[in-house]
């Protein structure tokens, strides 16, 4: 919100600087994001009067001017202006000056002849038409006022002035204004406000205007009224400036008053060329589907019942609150006016405003919430402009429809007590009752208690917490005194179990090298596609986003394989030739009612370091660490690992994840050429084991034996099947088995292949002897 | 004999004193005195053919030669050993200036790293941590919130619908509702976790982190908000740190303060990080409203508390200096290595 210092003056006797204004209003909540500072450099440059023009002797272009320059005494100017003639009171940019744009002007000597300074044009003011016709024009500004001659420019003009743009809290529309600012600055600063000019006198007339209100569901308050003998003109220098001070461009006086009461008041408002509106009458309705406008920007509309339409006796002639129609916007030759001040829904105007791609600062400030007080008030303020602008003559017709009950003031009843209670201090009566007195809150008290009553334009006041806020927010937030939940109960705190193994789980990998990222939840349609799923495999089984910010963030995941390919692929590509990496974060899976949210652990190892058995370490890690066994032993089925090199991870009989080498053909789709491995684990069902009580085991009473034995296997059997064999064949003496070498070639024979173990075997009846173990 | 003796001990002498490796030594020592063979050992056998009366006297001479010889040898042990130990140890030396050779460990994400001082930090103050579902309804997310479906609160979020109802929370805030739905006042509770807003820039992911922090018990105040947070601030940024409450607005609490920390790198002169203010913003919170405590069937005459939230990001960000928040989500480990518990 853009709200200049001038302007504020208008209400409230503003001394304090700029720079206090700003810390008073954030201290208040209002953050003033920047201050604009206008006309600042601009200096000596003064008016002067032409008082005799000759030729330049040396250059056909130039001539010599003889200035009175007040003050400033009678100067030599040369020119290549060729709009200035004797008599021309016009700006001179004298020596030692700054211009508008910081630049610098000195003495001066040009072809020959001495120049104590430049006469200067609009652009070195750093003003244009909007603010001063003529200001535009390529060449020397000439003056119509009769300015006293030597004076600065900036302080004639009235050109410095500081605009703050200013944050305002979603809760307080009512501060969208030039003048709701100036109510909180009154507040903050302790000064009276004064209220706008509301005032106007009516002309006598028998017009009339009928407004029929069909959908007041959507427009709760709409008040016409009529101006006749509307002159359209140039708008004064005052309001020009001031819309161009915040943004706005100046077009007429008619649109230039709406303007300004938008800024002004907050509200919109609306201006019909009355001889447009067929049956002179206004009629607010929902569109017809399919039903079509024209608006001020000549675009064309098509609409449906979810938009609002002003219409005439038989055409729409706006859409409420976004933009009028090109039917019946005013034009040079209007000379009756219809104004429109009304408040239409803003849940309704938003989403027309969306779904139509139609933005104005109309709707934009329809969506923050306007209200009605604010409405009937805003009207008497178009009109009061009207007549001190002399834009036309305002008649008695006038129509103001209130679609059910008007709203009523915010009252509170409480009692100091609650009011402190809420902020923990105790700010004094006397403070509390002046602090929303002034607010513009009724206040009424009794003993301890007090009754207030909102100003109407405060919607955002429902109970006695509102009121501290009012209070602490004034009186300021540096009296909040420090306690640490003095009154509170005690409560046991930190993590909880569950909480606690995930952390161990983090540490555990973190211990064998892997580092953990976070990567998105969601990924794209090419994503899921890169894992060559079959028909109904779960993976592809997902949430959609209906409404995602791209195509790369539009399936919720349900597995986290992609994901971290992605972050393997990116490293690769930024010359991290290997890393190990892990994640432990949801997927979501699409069931009946709600979704449900299963956490998973994802881990992945890329480079030539890696393979299967590296990756198997961390998952045996994870085993130890919960003192767990996982059955490793069974080839895994998925699509995107490699068939004879992944396999499951079970547990207790139930798949919980599988691990393995990425296909070439899914890793090729992430322009990964390495080996990747990945290993996900449903993490939900891994936890339910972590039964968490660490049990110690004994040390054996005996000393161990350890032997070291090579077998001769066929091909084909199994690591596995060959330990198992061992084990069983011990009969429960063997307490570890461990491999260290396979070995293939001709000392065995063909289709066999040796494999080593060291085997240590105890028992906890006796020692065993090496015969035993033999 | 006497002759012969005498010439053992020169022999010993010399080869002694010639001797430089304890391996060499000790088979002297075999040769002259250990082994069965030895020549001392073998000087005694001879002693028996000696005449009877030599006997006593050339006897206690082997004894003495035996004697000088032993400790001879012990001598010699000790300055070789003395003299081997250097040896090895100058030997082994190495080019200490050489780099250190690390690895083999992993790295914890800044954001847990964040979250973990954290939850350390409240949970000495008796906090508890929870984590709620990531896939929120309208009631949890904005109706139960406060946020009535044409309230200004929502004109700002830009959520991902999953459908008409269903979205992906857009704050932590909907773990208030469960807690308070679930758990029996008095309660301190942390509600750590994802949430997603459509927005994707330098410092907006679409998907960040939040921690939610919510109180609820009897006659909490302000006062006990901000007591609360100067002990996060003095914990997590420095000793001196200090907060500012200023005020803002959130519909789920009443009244609503943004709150800021002095500044950790200037101590709050005004710097480039701050933006010149001293100041910088870190959270958001207030008094619970007390329509959300009505809305999850409590009553708030009988129980007040206070909340916050903070985005993780945003404190691992400052707190570490970096300065896209798309670090934090791309997974690169030259960044992710950076971070230690």
């Amino acid at each position: 919100m853009l709200a200049p210092l001038s302007w504020l003056k208008d209400f409230v006797d503003i001394t304090v600087t700029p720079e206090e204004l700003e810390k008073k209003l954030f201290d208040c909540g209002f953050e003033v994001e920047q201050v604009i500072k206008y006309g600042d450099k601009l200096d000596k440059v003064v008016t002067c009067r032409i008082e005799e023009i000759t030729q330049h002797p040396n250059a056909e272009k130039l001539r010599i001017c003889q200035v009175n320059a007040g003050k400033y005494g009678r100067l030599q100017i040369i020119t290549n202006a060729k709009n200035v003639e004797v008599g021309d009171i016009v700006p001179v940019a004298v020596d030692g000056a700054t211009l508008a744009n910081g630049d610098r002007i000195f003495n001066g000597n040009l072809r020959g002849e001495p120049s104590y300074g430049m006469f200067c044009g609009g652009e070195e003011i750093g003003i244009d038409d909007n603010f001063y016709e003529g200001a535009s024009f390529d060449g020397v500004l000439v003056f119509k006022e009769d300015f006293p001659l030597g004076e600065e420019v900036k302080e004639l003009l009235e050109l410095e002035d500081y605009v703050f743009d200013i944050s305002v809290l979603a809760n307080r529309p009512d501060c969208q204004s030039v003048f709701g600012i100036a109510r909180e600055i009154a507040c903050v600063l302790d000064k009276p406000l004064k209220e706008p000019s509301v005032d106007f006198e009516v002309t006598k007339s028998c017009d009339d205007v009928k407004v029929t209100v069909k959908d007041g569901d959507l427009c709760p308050r709409y008040i016409a009224h009529l101006i006749k003998d509307v002159k359209i003109e140039k708008s004064p220098r005052l309001i020009s400036r001031r819309l161009a001070l915040c943004g706005l461009n100046s077009i007429n006086n008619i649109v230039d008053i709406t303007n300004y009461v938008l800024l002004e008041m907050g509200q919109p408002m609306h201006a019909f060329d009355m001889n447009d509106l067929s049956g002179r009458e206004i009629v607010v309705r929902r569109a017809a589907d399919g039903e079509k406008i024209v608006t001020l920007d000549e675009k064309e509309c098509t609409l449906t019942s979810e938009n609002l339409l002003i219409c005439d006796g038989d055409k729409p002639v706006a859409l409420a609150g976004i933009m009028g129609g090109l039917n019946s916007e005013i034009k040079d030759g209007t000379n009756e006016v219809l104004f429109e001040c009304a408040k239409f829904r803003r849940d309704n105007v938003r989403k027309s405003s969306r779904t139509l791609g139609k933005s104005s600062d109309s709707s934009k400030r329809f969506e923050k919430g306007v209200d009605e007080y604010t409405t009937e008030l805003a009207m008497k303020r178009a009109l009061h402009l009207v007549c001190e602008l002399k834009a036309g003559k305002v008649t008695a017709a006038h129509t103001d429809v209130s679609a059910g009950k008007q709203q009523e003031n915010k009252s509170v009843s409480t009692t100091f007590g609650q009011i402190n209670g809420v902020l923990g201090i105790d700010v004094p009566k006397d403070v509390i009752i002046n602090i929303l007195k002034k607010l513009g809150f009724g206040v009424e008290v009794d003993g301890e208690k007090i009754t207030t009553v909102a100003p109407p334009y405060r919607e955002d006041v429902f109970g006695y917490p509102d009121l501290a806020e009012e209070v602490i927010r004034m009186y300021g937030y540096e009296h909040i005194v420090p306690t640490l939940l003095k009154d509170a109960s005690s409560t046991a705190g930190g993590y909880s179990k569950e909480q606690k193994d995930e952390l161990r789980l983090k540490r555990a990998l973190c211990g064998q090298g892997y580092s953990e990222v976070m990567t998105y939840s969601f990924y794209s349609k090419k994503d899921v596609a890169a894992l060559d799923l079959p028909e109904g495999a779960d993976e592809g089984n997902t949430i959609i986003i209906e409404n995602p910010i791209s195509d790369n963030y539009e399936v919720m995941r349900r597995t986290m394989i992609p994901s971290l390919l992605a972050v393997a692929s990116r490293n690769l590509k930024r010359g991290n030739g290997e890393g190990r990496i892990f994640e432990i974060a949801n997927t979501y899976l699409p069931t009946e009612g709600f979704p449900t949210d299963e956490k998973h652990l994802a881990i992945a190892a890329f480079g030539a370091k890696e393979d299967f058995f590296t990756l198997k370490g961390a998952i045996e890690t994870i085993a130890d660490y919960f003192g767990l066994k996982f059955d490793l032993t069974e080839r895994a089925q998925k699509s995107y690992l490699h068939s004879g090199v992944s396999a499951k991870i079970k547990l207790g009989g139930e798949v919980i994840g599988n691990f393995g080498q990425i296909t070439y053909e899914t890793a090729a789709k992430y322009d990964i050429e390495c080996k990747v491995f990945v290993a996900e684990i449903n993490y939900d069902a891994l936890k339910k084991h972590f039964d968490g009580a660490m049990r110690f085991e004994p040390l054996p009473k005996f000393p161990f034996v350890v032997r070291d034995l090579a077998l001769v296997a066929p091909m084909e059997m199994t690591s596995g099947e060959i330990e198992n064999a061992i084990i069983s064949s011990a009969k429960g003496t063997v307490k570890s088995i461990e491999l260290f070498d396979v070995y293939t070639g001709a000392q065995v024979g063909e289709g066999k292949k040796s494999l080593a173990y060291t085997i240590t075997f105890g028992s906890d009846e006796k020692a065993l002897e090496n015969a035993d173990v033999d | 004999m006497e002759q012969k003796i005498a010439e053992i001990k020169e022999r010993i002498e010399k080869e002694v004193a010639a001797t430089k490796t304890s391996k060499i030594l000790f088979e002297l020592k075999v040769k002259y005195i250990l082994g069965k063979t030895g020549e001392i050992p073998a000087l005694m056998k001879e002693l028996g053919k000696a005449p009877k009366e030599d006997r006593p006297k050339l006897g206690k001479v082997i004894n003495e030669l035996k004697e000088w010889a032993t400790e001879a040898f012990a001598n010699k042990e000790s300055e070789i050993s003395a003299l081997e130990r250097q040896a090895r140890y100058e030997a082994e030396k190495i080019d200490i200036t050489m780099p250190a050779k690390r690895g083999g460990e992993g790295s914890l994400h800044p954001v847990s790293v964040v979250k973990g001082q954290l939850i350390d930090i409240f949970a000495g103050m008796g906090f508890k941590v929870s984590e709620t579902r990531e896939i929120e309804d309208d009631f949890y997310n904005f109706t139960a919130l406060n946020t009535p479906k044409e309230h200004p609160a929502r004109d700002k979020q830009d959520t991902f619908y999953i459908n008409d109802d269903l979205m992906l929370r857009t704050h932590t805030s909907p773990g208030q509702i469960h807690t308070l739905k679930t758990v029996e006042p008095p309660f301190k509770v942390l509600i750590p976790g994802r949430v997603y807003r459509a927005d994707d820039d330098a410092t907006h992911s679409p998907m960040f982190h939040q921690m939610e922090g919510l109180v609820i018990d009897k006659h909490i105040t302000m006062c006990d908000l901000q007591g609360m947070l100067d002990v996060l601030v003095k914990k997590m940024f420095s000793e001196g740190a200090k907060t500012r409450f200023r005020p803002s607005f959130f519909p789920f609490t009443e009244p609503s303060v943004e709150v800021d920390v002095s500044c950790f790198e200037c101590g709050g002169k005004g710097c480039k990080l701050c933006k010149g203010t001293g100041w910088i913003e870190i959270l958001g919170g207030g008094i619970v409203n007390r329509k959300v405590i009505e809305n999850c069937g409590l009553d708030p005459d009988k129980y007040t508390g206070f909340a916050f939230g903070l985005g993780l990001d945003r404190i691992a960000m400052l707190k570490y200096g970096i300065n896209n928040i798309h670090i934090l989500y791309e997974g690169d480990l030259r960044a992710l290595k950076q971070f230690k518990e």
